[in-house]
């Protein structure tokens, strides 16, 4: 019914010819405008719904005293559902290690709030389906995992700020549970809030993807970022980790660089690395964690990140 | 009316700062001299919660975290302690 509606518009409506490059890229865009902005609408709306269930007091008390591996499978899934600021990173980390939440545990959480976000599932779905999407949560999880599991092996407590452990937690008051009707209209007025956030970039990733389907030639990229060359992965990680934005922002330049031929496991490198790994959080991170803890986790996280950007190019 | 809005300093804490500020005036005269305060302290945010930002009015916590509170939510939880 969508594509009935995109191909009036563009081939009765505006008159462009069927086939013609304008046509077909003005046909794509109308189509894919409005399919993602209802996905977004429902998704963000019902994962709204969702994240009222899991504020970060019940996930501390969720993962308190965890063991390792469990604990941090834990921590990584209830990084997507634990709706947090990205500037509450500094008291959340206190909160959780104070706790008795184990640092790699604490790690694993922070790692995947940031990679898998209802934004970046949405849009992952929109346009490239679900089989990609599924592989993008389903790695980002991993790298939380393995990240934070990692950190916590090597016992490095003695690299967290000592004033954090110094740092008395109040009764630490709890508002009332809201009620059902109270979730409801929190997860519509935050679905609004995101939307209004988020719309510009969707249609410049929108119109960049149906700008590039008509025009650029599709093998654009293959020489120099296919899966012949070996270093590609290495190079679209060192590009992603100065580049700051979140995954709203980097979707545009992702469909862009695998429309024309990049391959799977490089461009999903290359979205971790700028999600997970930005210069503002570690400046964020510096406050509680010292340099060398701070090195450690982004040394992790490169490793990390490209071995699964080389996986998925051996394995797709 | 003592209200504290606690945040380490970034875009969502200064919104609901903005917030609180305009529903106070819109209240009227009643609220008008309650004072508001920005708190960025951590030892002082962490004593009533983890989840920036966070609104306390009269030393009792009424919102953490995200998403932000509408307006006419602050009016109401602003009401509740008057």
């Amino acid at each position: 019914m969508l594509k009935d509606f995109a191909s009036y518009v563009t081939y009765d409506f505006a008159g462009l010819a069927q086939g013609s490059r304008l046509g077909d890229a003005l046909n794509f865009f109308i189509y894919d405008t409005i399919k993602i902005f209802l996905l977004l609408t429902v998704i963000i709306f019902v994962i709204s719904v969702i994240r009222s269930y899991f504020p970060p007091e019940k996930t501390r008390k969720l993962l308190a005293r965890k063991r390792k591996f469990a604990g941090n499978i834990l921590a990584a899934l209830l990084g997507i559902v634990t709706p947090f600021c990205s500037c509450s990173a500094v008291p959340l980390f206190i909160g959780f290690v104070e706790a008795g939440v184990p640092l790699g545990v604490t790690f694993s959480f922070l790692i995947s709030s940031p990679m898998v976000n209802e934004v970046a599932i949405v849009l992952l779905w929109g346009l490239f389906g679900w089989k990609v999407t599924a592989i993008y949560i389903g790695t980002g999880l991993l790298v939380a995992i393995l990240g934070g599991m990692t950190i916590g092996g090597l016992k490095l407590e003695k690299w967290v700020e000592e004033y954090v452990f110094q740092i008395r937690l109040g009764e630490g008051q709890t508002l009332s549970e809201p009620t059902f009707r109270e979730r409801l209209a929190g997860a519509k007025w935050s679905t609004a809030d995101i939307l209004k956030k988020v719309w510009l970039y969707v249609i410049v990733a929108i119109g960049i993807g149906g700008f590039i389907h008509g025009y650029v030639p599709q093998d654009f990229l293959v020489r120099y970022a296919g899966p012949q060359n070996p270093f590609a992965v290495p190079i679209a990680v060192a590009l992603g980790v100065p580049l700051y934005s979140n995954a709203a922002g980097v979707i545009p330049i992702v469909y862009a660089l695998m429309e024309k031929g990049m391959s799977m496991g490089t461009v999903l490198a290359f979205m971790m690395a700028v999600t997970a790994l930005s210069l503002p959080e570690m400046i964020i991170l510096r406050k509680v964690l010292k340099i060398q803890l701070l090195a450690v986790f982004v040394g992790i996280m490169t490793v990390t990140i490209i071995a699964v950007g080389y996986l998925f190019n051996a394995i797709l | 009316m003592e209200i504290k809005v606690l945040g380490p300093g970034c875009a969502n804490c200064h919104t609901l700062e903005q917030l609180t500020k305009k529903a106070v005036e819109e209240l009227g005269p009643e609220f008008t001299s309650a004072k508001i305060e920005k708190v960025s302290d951590l030892q002082e945010i962490m004593k009533y919660t983890m989840s920036t930002p966070g609104l306390v009015v009269n030393g009792k916590l009424k919102h953490t975290g995200k998403p932000l509170p509408s307006l006419e939510k602050v009016k109401s939880l602003l009401k509740e302690e008057a």
